[in-house]
C-alpha cells in the first residue's frame, strides 16, 4: 500500500464580491497516493479548478485542512494556456520556472535540456514558440513545469486548447512522461473520456457548490497508453458510470 | 533553382517594390518642379508661396551669417530634453500607477483632466513663472507630452496577458519578477509607439513654445519672417522642420527594427 502524499480534509471555500458571496467548494475531502495520476471531473464552473489553487497555495482557503506528508512540497502547476513568452527561445521558456526560483544553474539547465531532447524538442531548443505547433507548445510548457522537479503535478484542463488529434497524442505523451519522472498528479478536466484513460482515480465533483460525490478507482485491465485504454472492454462501463453522476442540464 | 511559378513570383514582388520605390521619389520630385516652374513664371506669387531655389539660397544665407546650426539646434536640444525627460517620466509613473492599484485608482481623474487640457493655455503662466527662455519651452513641451506618454504606457502594462502573469504567479513570483521578466519585456512594442508618439508630442510643444516666446530655434524663425513679412523664411523653416521631424521618427524606427531582431 502506498502511502498518502496529500490529504485533503473539509476543504471550503467562498469567493466573494460586492454583490454577496459565493460557496464554490463545500467540504471537499480526498486522499492522494504517492505516484497517483487522479482526476477531478465536474460541469464547468464546479470550482475544480479552484481545488488545484488552494492546493498550490495561489488561493486561500476558507477553512479545511491540507496536509502534505513532506514539509514544503514542491508543486508544479500547468494551466490549459501554454504562455510561451514569444520573446524567449524554448530553452528559455523552460528554464522560466527555474529563473522565478532562482534555481537556475548548470545542473537544472541541462536537466532541462535532456528533458527538451528526451520528449522530441531537441530540434527546436533555440527556436521561438510562434515555429512551434500547439501539441509542440504545450510539451514545452509540461517540461517548464517538470523542470522544477515538482513532487506533485496539478494539471488544469491541459488539453483543452488543442484539437482532437493533438489532443489523444498528447495526453500519450504527458501519461508516459508522467510515469517515466515518477510523478504524482492531479488533473483537472471535464472530458470523461480522458479522465478514465489517464487515471488510476477519477473524483466527481458536483455542481455549486462543489462537492466530492463519488470516488472511482479505475481498473483497466491493460492499464497502458491513454489512447490503448480507450479501447478497453471496461472502458464504457466506467464512462457510462461518470456520466451518470455528474449533473446534466443544458 | 526555384519554379518557374516562384520565379515569376519573386518578379512581380520586386516590381511592385520598384514601382513603390519610383512613385515616392516621383511625386517629391514632381511637385518640387511645379512649385519652381510656376513661381519662376510668376503663376504663383512667388513673394507669398517663395519657390524651393530660394529655400535653398535662404538656408546658404542663414549659413553664411552663422545662424543656421543656431536656429536648428536649439529647436533639436529643445525637443530632445523635453522628449528624453516626458518618456522616463512616463514609464516612471506608469511603472508605479501598474505595481499599485490603489494609487492608479487615486490618480486616474487627475490624469484624465491633466491630460485633456490644452496645455499651451499654461503658456502664459509658465512664461511669467519660469521666465521667457529655454526652460519655459522645455517645461511647457513635458507638461504637453507626458501626460498621454504616462496613459499610453500604463494602459500597455494593466493589459499584460493575464494567464502570463498567473503563470509566473504558479512559480511564485513577487512583483518585480513579474515586471522586469514579462510586463516590461513583453510591452516594447508598445513603448516604441509611445516613443513614437512621444516626439509628434514633443515637436508641437517645441515649435508652440517658441511661437509664443523665443530668441531662436525654427519656431522662433517661422515667427520673425511671418512678422517681417519674409515668407521665404517662414516657408524654409517649415522645410527644414519637416527634415528635422523626419530624421527624429527615422531614429525611433531604427530602433524599433533593431529591437524586433
Amino acid at each position: 500500500m502506498k502511502t498518502n502524499l496529500l490529504e485533503i480534509k473539509n476543504l471550503s471555500k467562498i469567493y466573494h464580491n460586492e454583490k454577496g458571496e459565493l460557496i464554490a467548494l463545500k467540504d471537499i475531502s480526498l486522499e492522494i497516493k504517492q505516484d497517483e495520476f487522479v482526476s477531478l471531473v465536474g460541469p464547468s464552473g464546479c470550482g475544480k479548478s479552484t481545488i488545484l489553487s488552494i492546493i498550490s497555495g495561489m488561493m486561500k482557503k476558507s477553512s479545511g485542512e491540507i496536509k502534505f506528508n513532506k514539509k514544503k512540497p514542491k508543486i508544479g502547476y500547468m494551466l490549459q494556456e501554454d504562455s510561451l513568452f514569444p520573446w524567449r527561445t524554448v530553452l528559455d521558456n523552460a528554464c522560466l520556472g527555474l529563473e522565478i526560483k532562482k534555481e537556475l544553474n548548470d545542473n537544472t539547465k541541462k536537466n532541462v535540456i535532456r528533458l527538451l531532447k528526451k520528449y522530441g524538442l531537441g530540434d527546436f531548443i533555440d527556436s521561438y514558440p510562434n515555429s512551434l505547433s500547439g501539441g509542440l507548445k504545450q510539451r514545452v510548457a509540461l517540461i517548464r513545469t517538470l523542470a522544477l522537479n515538482p513532487d506533485i503535478l496539478l494539471l488544469d484542463e491541459p488539453f483543452s486548447a488543442l484539437d482532437y488529434q493533438t489532443r489523444l497524442a498528447l495526453s500519450d505523451d504527458l501519461k508516459h512522461i508522467i510515469l517515466n519522472e515518477k510523478k504524482t498528479a492531479i488533473m483537472v478536466t471535464h472530458d470523461i473520456a480522458e479522465a478514465i484513460s489517464m487515471s488510476d482515480k477519477v473524483i466527481v465533483i458536483t455542481n455549486r457548490p462543489g462537492k466530492v460525490k463519488k470516488i472511482i478507482n479505475i481498473e483497466l485491465e491493460k492499464n497502458g497508453a491513454p489512447t490503448e485504454n480507450r479501447k478497453d472492454k471496461r472502458f464504457n462501463y466506467y464512462y457510462e458510470m461518470i456520466w451518470k453522476e455528474l449533473d446534466h442540464h443544458v | 533553382m526555384y519554379s518557374n511559378e516562384h520565379q515569376l513570383y519573386l518578379k512581380n514582388k520586386k516590381r511592385n517594390k520598384n514601382i513603390i520605390l519610383f512613385f515616392r521619389i516621383f511625386i517629391v520630385l514632381f511637385f518640387l518642379i511645379v512649385w519652381e516652374v510656376l513661381a519662376k513664371t510668376e503663376i504663383i506669387n512667388p513673394f507669398l508661396t517663395s519657390s524651393p531655389s530660394k529655400v535653398i539660397t535662404t538656408i546658404i544665407d542663414l549659413y553664411k551669417q552663422n545662424n543656421l546650426f543656431k536656429h536648428i539646434w536649439t529647436t533639436f536640444y529643445e525637443t530632445i530634453a523635453s522628449f528624453s525627460i516626458a518618456s522616463i517620466i512616463g514609464l516612471i509613473v506608469a511603472s508605479i500607477l501598474w505595481s499599485n492599484n490603489t494609487i492608479s485608482k487615486i490618480l486616474d481623474p487627475y490624469l484624465t483632466v491633466l491630460n485633456s487640457l490644452p496645455k499651451v493655455s499654461l503658456g502664459p503662466l509658465i512664461i511669467i513663472w519660469i521666465g521667457a527662455n529655454t526652460n519655459s519651452i522645455i517645461f511647457m513641451t513635458l507638461l504637453i507630452t507626458v501626460f498621454t506618454a504616462i496613459i499610453n504606457i500604463y494602459s500597455a502594462f494593466i493589459n499584460t496577458d493575464k494567464q502570463k502573469i498567473i503563470l509566473l504567479k504558479t512559480f511564485g513570483a513577487n512583483k518585480i519578477q513579474i515586471f522586469t521578466k514579462l510586463v516590461l519585456r513583453g510591452n516594447t512594442k508598445n513603448l516604441v509607439n509611445t516613443l513614437k508618439i512621444n516626439i509628434s508630442l514633443s515637436l508641437i510643444g517645441v515649435i508652440m513654445g517658441e511661437l509664443l516666446v523665443s530668441k531662436k530655434g525654427l519656431g522662433y524663425l517661422i515667427t520673425y519672417g511671418s512678422q517681417v513679412f519674409n515668407l521665404n523664411l517662414v516657408i524654409t523653416s517649415i522645410f527644414m522642420l519637416g527634415i528635422m521631424s523626419y530624421l527624429l521618427y527615422f531614429c525611433i524606427d531604427l530602433l524599433e527594427k533593431k529591437l524586433n531582431k
